[in-house]
């Protein structure tokens, strides 16, 4: 859906919220694949800050490094 | 040359078929990166419109202005407010005219789009509608997830529209979905009646005519035909062996004949006796004419999904219809014989049929 979308990207963001407007930013889309109203993440969207389970409000520490997987799952 | 371009929107993806005769086809897919697909259209401009919901990454619409060689999607504006309570879980259903892609979706709304699908905007969560205030909680919104499950623009303006509640109602709206009215007058349900009792009633399908006067309906409890446009509604199921099913089309120039594809009802959901089977009236629904040959059985349980069946508009019309356990049909002959076109596909969700070039 992304052709172009690496699997790392470098980001400035003080939370994950932002850290994900502004992949949306670069790649138009992608944030409604990943957040749903509210806004909220995706029920099957996870994300980790440095390995900790973490939401949209989570802060993103300089150098922290973000993991954005998709728990998919099923038939 | 033209060809017939059938749509089949399945769990895993959209498949087109395409024919010259009607007979021998070519299919392509799965596409839209296997997304489930809905339902998809041929719109006004053209292009294929498909509206794909994933349980992981959300809803969005694809679309292909070269009969599905290549693919755009798009979601932008395909929300619901922050602080409206609201969360759009599916969209299911799509019509285009008027230059508008419309689009309904669940929690119950309607948006659209005047840029081919770029961009979209919400039109109405019908509120003040009758029953509008329970269709949204997660506790009263039906198995399926539809929300708004079907959508007719009239012809007459772009502000007469009307809809299907799943679960609930038949809406009608001339002021651009301001305000709606709600159309089941003569149905029955099996089921309490809500506070409003203009409303609560399972509507699965609509089939009008050419007559606009003339519509039919498949619904969960009998089978319908109303003689005033669907404002109020004659049932028609004596004669088919069960009263629920899904899918139905309507004849595309005689008023008076009708298909439906009815089930057992219950957990089963399959055709009667094991037997994939069509039923056809050609009196407006006084006499029904089982159909089977060609189709498989016994021992072929097999369902349809309300927009499981779809027909051409030439004059020696082509039907179709496809099961959720990915069988595909057609009938040249107004459904006395039928052909397979393709099997093992994914579960159908929806096929739309369209003559193209």
């Amino acid at each position: 859906m992304f052709a172009d979308l690496p699997r790392r990207v470098d980001v400035e963001a003080p939370t994950v919220l932002e850290a994900i407007a502004e992949l949306d930013r670069r790649w138009p889309g992608l944030r409604d694949r990943l957040c749903a109203e509210g806004p909220s993440l995706r029920q099957h969207i996870h994300v980790y800050v440095d390995g900790e389970r973490s939401d949209l409000a989570t802060p993103v520490p300089a150098n922290a490094r973000l993991d954005v997987i998709a728990a998919i799952s099923g038939g | 040359m033209p060809q017939t371009v059938l749509l089949v929107g399945t769990r895993k993806g959209l498949f087109i078929l395409e024919s010259a005769d009607r007979r021998d086809w070519t299919m392509r897919g799965p596409l839209c990166e296997s997304w489930p697909i809905y339902n998809a259209i041929i719109g006004e401009d053209g292009a294929i419109y498909a509206a794909a919901a994933s349980e992981w990454l959300g809803s969005s619409v694809w679309r292909s202005a070269d009969l599905g060689e290549t693919w755009t999607q798009s979601s932008e504006g395909l929300a619901y407010a922050d602080d409206s309570g609201l969360k759009l879980n599916k969209i299911s259903s799509l019509a285009h005219k008027h230059g508008k892609l419309f689009v309904g979706a669940e929690s119950v709304g309607l948006f659209e789009s005047t840029d081919d699908g770029k961009t979209f905007s919400l039109v109405s969560t019908l509120d003040g509608a009758p029953g509008r205030e329970v269709w949204n909680d997660p506790a009263m919104q039906p198995p399926g997830h539809l929300g708004i499950s079907a959508i007719w623009p009239y012809d007459d303006s772009p502000d007469h529209i009307r809809v299907i509640v799943q679960g609930n109602s038949i809406m009608d709206t001339d002021d651009g979905g301001k305000t709606w009215t709600p159309s089941n007058s003569g149905l029955r349900r099996e089921w309490p009646a809500p506070e409003d009792d203009r409303v609560g009633f399972c509507v699965h399908k609509l089939a009008p005519s050419p007559d606009a006067e003339r519509w039919y309906q498949q619904n969960h409890v009998g089978t319908w035909r109303s003689d005033d446009g669907g404002s109020s509604w004659n049932e028609i199921s004596e004669g088919l062996p069960t009263e629920f099913g899904f899918a139905c089309a309507a004849h595309p120039h005689d008023r008076e004949t009708f298909f439906t594809t009815v089930l057992d009802p219950g957990h089963g959901r399959t055709m009667p006796d094991g037997q994939v089977q069509v039923w056809r009236t050609r009196d407006a629904g006084s006499s029904w004419q089982k159909m089977t040959k060609g189709l498989p059985g016994p021992d072929a349980f097999v369902g349809v999904l309300r927009d499981g069946m779809s027909r051409d508009e030439q004059d020696d019309f082509g039907l179709y219809f496809g099961t959720s356990t990915g069988q595909l049909f057609a009938s040249l002959d107004e459904g006395d014989s039928w052909t397979e076109v393709a099997d093992y596909l994914p579960s159908i969700q929806s096929v739309r049929v369209a003559t193209v070039g």
